[in-house]
């Protein structure tokens, strides 16, 4: 297979020149809100919430708000990459390219992967200054945050390439991925449920996230951390073969 | 005939609503010319473009460039294609020498800063090279489009209706830029429906209509064969019919008998040639005349009459 190195590095290098010019809004926006929420729900409130299995409330609640901003942003930015191209017509030029569907995920995804992962670490270094907070096994939480960033960003493209409106393009970030993030165990652990619904929210993909971050932090979680992995890495592959697939039949993207 | 550097082949493309946008378009260009594609709007021209350059998936048909099939071999291919799109289409915050820059690694090549800034000379767009792209007027705009076009130095260049709403000065302009990249070995393909582009800076003229091409050929060839004089001779009395002497000219009479109207010639002159001779006839014939206007068909006129034609046949 040919891979053209110099085209996918010029797309991530546009994207991120992209990122930087508008970082007020694509840093501090989203910081600021995960900093409120640590602020008033791990701070102020947290104080009187009780602890959840060994671990303090505000310090419990870190994996999830991450994950929360994480998905959010991760999917917004690589949709808005992709889609605002589509919207404005610049898409001809990548299209006339001799660039195929490596070249073009390396660039977007690699790049709206590397602004999660840039977004992440300034998140925890925000929530340290409120919550104190260790991470039990960083390896595995820098390699379980890279893969969600990945996955999530292939996600996002498909949905940029599927979008046809600004409006669609919300639908997904807004009224699916914040209330499942919400319901799957951010502010709370799915075992302190009661039955049934310990048991339905485990139909809630985002849990096996929030789950499996909080794993990397504290050691222990609502569901197995292969579990999590695995699904997460199966989450990765279909994506990229939808992806695959878009480029070969050129969906969306060639008349 | 010069080698060819794009043949298309039984090129075909029915949109998923139906529309015919090409027909069955067999077509050949020729390495270093400047190929003009005229066409009313909607003829199908950037759907040709586009199946070319990788916007549209043809229906049937085959695509080769550079001796490469396109649709097979396509990025070896591509990597010499350039496209300056019709729309103003580029991302207007983007300052000019990092657009143009972006386009060059795009399409895979190292950067070089010698490169750039002599596009961006060419183009007198170098005092702009930290402007953003927003900040500049329309012409210079596309003048962007050119530069990224030409990021890449390709050998084959698409210029989709290259002066479309821009001032007469400008389109001059921007004739100059073409004639600069035809003198740098570029081959050219232009779409337009300005007839005095084509007539001003192709070689070959190729007429595209509902997606069928209905001619193709030189240009001066095409004038040569479809051209003809015009000339219309007001005579100082009015005549009631015409003398056999003057009849025998493909003439009418025209105005109430006050007029004669020729129609005749090639193209080449040869009717500039019979109406001097028309008006040598008048004279033995004791016909005055005042005024003479004589007129050369243009390219305009031979592709209204193309159209024409082909409204006729259609009915």
């Amino acid at each position: 297979m040919i891979f053209n190195a110099r085209s996918a590095w010029s797309i991530y290098r546009r994207e991120l020149w992209r990122f930087l010019r508008t970082a007020f809004q694509s840093v501090l926006a989203p910081v600021l809100t995960t900093a409120l929420y640590i602020l008033v729900f791990g701070s102020a409130i947290g104080d009187r919430m009780p602890d959840v299995g060994s671990v303090d409330y505000g310090a419990f609640i870190i994996p999830g708000l991450l994950m929360l901003t994480l998905l959010g942003e991760t999917t917004s930015n690589s949709s808005f990459g992709i889609y605002m191209p589509r919207f404005t017509g610049t898409i001809y030029e990548l299209l006339s390219a001799p660039v195929g569907v490596a070249e073009t995920l390396v660039g977007f995804v690699g790049a709206a992967a590397t602004k999660s992962l840039i977004l992440a670490a300034i998140i925890l270094l925000t929530a340290r200054i409120f919550v104190p907070y260790d991470i039990a096994h960083p390896f595995f939480a820098f390699v379980f945050i890279l893969l969600v960033a990945a996955s999530f960003s292939l996600f996002g493209f498909i949905l940029g390439i599927w979008a046809d409106s600004f409006e669609k393009l919300g639908i997904i970030p807004m009224l699916i991925l914040t209330p499942l993030t919400f319901l799957g165990g951010t502010f709370y652990s799915i075992a302190d449920l009661p039955a049934p619904w310990d048991t339905v929210a485990l139909v809630n993909p985002i849990v096996y996230l929030v789950s499996g971050l909080r794993w990397t932090f504290y050691g222990s979680a609502d569901v197995s951390i292969w579990v999590s992995l695995g699904l997460t890495l199966a989450f990765l592959f279909t994506c990229t073969a939808v992806i695959a697939y878009i480029f070969r039949t050129g969906w969306r993207l060639r008349d | 005939m010069s080698d060819p550097i794009l043949e298309l082949s039984g090129l075909t493309k029915v949109y998923s609503g139906g529309l015919k946008a090409l027909d069955d378009v067999d077509l050949t260009i020729r390495k270093g010319e400047i190929f003009a594609l005229l066409g009313p709007n909607g003829a199908g021209k950037t759907t040709l473009i586009g199946a070319v350059c990788g916007l549209v998936r043809p229906t049937s048909g085959t695509l080769r460039a550079f001796g490469q099939d396109l649709q097979s071999d396509w990025r070896q291919a591509r990597a010499r294609i350039g496209l300056v799109p019709q729309e103003l289409s580029t991302d207007m915050f983007e300052p000019v020498k990092h657009a143009v820059e972006y386009s060059r690694g795009l399409f895979g090549l190292a950067p070089d800063p010698g490169r750039i800034e002599e596009i961006l000379r060419s183009l007198s767009l170098w005092d702009k090279r930290n402007n953003r792209i927003m900040e500049l007027s329309g012409g210079m705009k596309r003048r962007v489009l050119i530069a990224k076009a030409m990021a890449h130095e390709p050998d084959l260049l698409f210029l989709d209706e290259p002066t479309a709403g821009v001032d007469v000065e400008l389109r001059k302009d921007m004739w100059h830029q073409i004639d600069a990249m035809r003198a740098r070995g570029v081959t050219v393909i232009l779409t337009t429906h300005y007839i005095e582009e084509a007539e001003e800076m192709a070689d070959r003229v190729g007429i595209i209509r509902k997606g069928r091409i209905l001619m193709v050929d030189e240009k001066d060839a095409m004038m040569a064969r479809l051209g003809r004089t015009e000339a219309h001779i007001l005579l100082a009395e009015p005549l009631a019919a015409l003398p056999p002497e003057i009849a025998q000219f493909p003439v009418e009479l025209e105005e109430g008998g006050r007029s004669i109207c020729y129609r005749g010639g090639d193209g080449t002159g040869k009717g500039r040639e019979e109406v001097a001779d028309l008006t040598k006839a008048l004279i033995a014939s004791g016909i005055d005349y005042v005024g003479i206007d004589v007129r050369e068909s243009s390219l305009e006129d031979i592709f209204v009459s193309l159209l024409g034609d082909e409204e006729g046949e259609a009915a």
